[in-house]
């Protein structure tokens, strides 16, 4: 059982969680040329390795998260949420 | 080779005399025309095909571990050709006119078991579009039947007909031309049937990395040193992103694994494939030496681990309770994973790459077991003629940048939804 430790609501199963793909990518401007469109909605680096992916704790409080996740071993190094304003918001005190 | 026959198993029997080994076992020559990476069903029918239909012999099939040994000993066996989308329809019809001659054309049984599949339908409205596809499916000369509520219950008589079932069953579509066949066998089949034409298949010789003059691959390097060949195809289930990356190549693929399940033996109990969809995702039938054999969803992470997570072990037996209450107290007798390499319409890739010399086979997402004779027919066509046959046209890699995605599920790029 994968175990993702979200940043608000603590360890819970990756049953509580919908996976949301590669965080590598990031859509383009809508202007951009086609190539990068079809590199973005295509194209996978599918790595045999450490892993960013997006999930999204849809079962508990739906934040988005970036796991660093490896795809041979399914360890899980690190968790934050996709927002990084909100991870510096989360580092100050008292949080 | 001495052909298998009746005349020859009565003879062994007699004399007492071992069967000789059913493929050659050759160290790796420097150079080949043809030099196929991945020893599944898929590569080994390629193999066999390029000798067979379009004479080329001088041709090796690598392979990592020993053949078999990936997705074509860990897939659910079932053979069956219901597509209702132009490309798909016409390639698996292709596939399963293989299927009907393949044990006498390898003259290996390879068990195949055309006893029927059957798609559960449990709404009113499943029934409308179960017809539809099944009118589609006829108008193409593939069987398909509409089965009412009493017909499911005459053919299938274990399922939870109760009116409290959690699934009420409204009806099915049969196709009667689909059914099983020993996964092990077909690639035992075809390795033989290559080798003796004069394919030499080499195993545990990994690729590690391809040799490049001038921008054309010219050879690979393995873990048996380097082996040349003028023409280089692919047919790696679930690593065809590493063997691209290895090329240079990135491909609309991801890595996601799906777990399979096999019971403890039983009395005849299923006499046919049982498809379940929509509402979830199972699949059972029964194999011959009485395991039930099932699956469902993939884990939905990328993965290449080979082995799967308790949460689809959880839905699949629900599943499986739900449906056929008579499994409850069934024990299970093994469960494991493989690496499916998922495109992004769910439809297979075979085509030539923007690499000379380089031609791909792979993305069989999971549905590549029943497509193993037309897969390796198709690649063989390519490979020999360097022209895709017009069943492969459609599934070539710039289907995707061209907008002319293949995609029977409807869910649009997300892998794990095919």
């Amino acid at each position: 059982m994968l175990r993702i430790n979200c940043p608000f609501c603590g360890e819970r199963d990756h049953g509580e969680f919908t996976y949301g793909g590669d965080a590598a990518v990031v859509y383009p401007a809508l202007g951009a040329p086609l190539d990068a469109w079809i590199d973005a909605v295509y194209v996978r680096t599918n790595p045999k390795g450490p892993h960013r992916e997006r999930w999204q704790h849809s079962l508990g409080c739906r934040l988005w998260l970036i796991v660093e996740r490896d795809t041979i071993t399914h360890a899980i190094t690190g968790v934050a949420p996709a927002r990084s304003a909100l991870s510096a918001l989360l580092k100050e005190p008292g949080r | 080779m001495s052909p298998y026959s009746a005349l020859a198993l009565l003879k062994h029997a007699v004399t007492g005399r071992p069967w000789p080994r059913a493929w050659r076992d050759p160290a790796p020559k420097a150079v080949y025309d043809v030099i196929i990476v991945g020893g599944g069903g898929h590569g080994l029918a390629t193999a066999c095909y390029l000798a067979k239909e379009f004479g080329i012999r001088n041709v090796a099939v690598l392979e990592k571990g020993y053949i078999g040994s990936g997705n074509a000993g860990r897939n659910t066996t079932i053979v069956r050709s219901n597509y209702m989308l132009p490309g798909a329809i016409e390639f698996y019809d292709f596939s399963l006119r293989l299927w009907n001659g393949l044990s006498h054309e390898l003259n290996f049984n390879v068990m195949f078991s055309p006893r029927g599949q059957i798609l559960l339908l449990h709404s009113p409205d499943a029934l409308d579009s179960a017809a539809r596809r099944g009118n589609i499916m006829r108008r193409h000369n593939i069987a398909a039947r509409l089965l009412d509520r009493a017909a499911m219950q005459a053919l299938v008589p274990h399922l939870d007909y109760r009116p409290s079932a959690r699934f009420p069953i409204w009806g099915g579509l049969m196709q009667p031309t689909a059914g099983t066949a020993r996964h092990d066998a077909v690639v035992w089949g075809y390795a033989r049937a290559a080798s003796d034409l004069g394919v030499d298949i080499i195993q545990n010789c990994e690729v590690t990395g391809f040799l490049r003059e001038g921008g054309r691959v010219v050879g690979v390097e393995t873990g048996r040193g380097t082996i040349r060949a003028g023409k280089i195809g692919i047919a790696v289930a679930g690593h065809t992103s590493r063997l691209g990356e290895m090329a240079g190549l990135r491909l609309p693929i991801e890595s996601h694994l799906l777990q399979a399940f096999v019971s403890e033996p039983l009395k005849p109990l299923l006499d046919h494939v049982i498809g379940f969809g929509g509402h979830g995702h199972f699949y059972i039938s029964q194999s011959d030496k009485g395991g039930m054999v099932f699956g469902g969803d993939l884990d939905m992470y990328n993965s290449y681990a080979q082995r799967g997570n308790l949460p689809v072990v959880r839905d699949v037996a629900a599943m499986a309770v739900s449906l056929m209450p008579c499994l409850g107290r069934v024990r299970l007798l093994r469960h494991w994973a493989g690496v499916m390499d998922m495109t992004m319409d769910g439809s297979h890739i075979i085509s030539k790459t923007p690499v000379d010399g380089l031609y791909l086979n792979g993305g069989w997402c999971y549905g590549g077991f029943k497509a193993t004779p037309a897969s390796g027919w198709c690649f063989a066509h390519l490979i020999a003629r360097d022209q895709p046959d017009p069943l492969t046209v459609p599934f070539s890699l710039d289907r995707f940048a061209r907008g002319a995605t293949i995609d029977e599920a409807g869910s649009g790029p997300t892998p794990n939804l095919h």
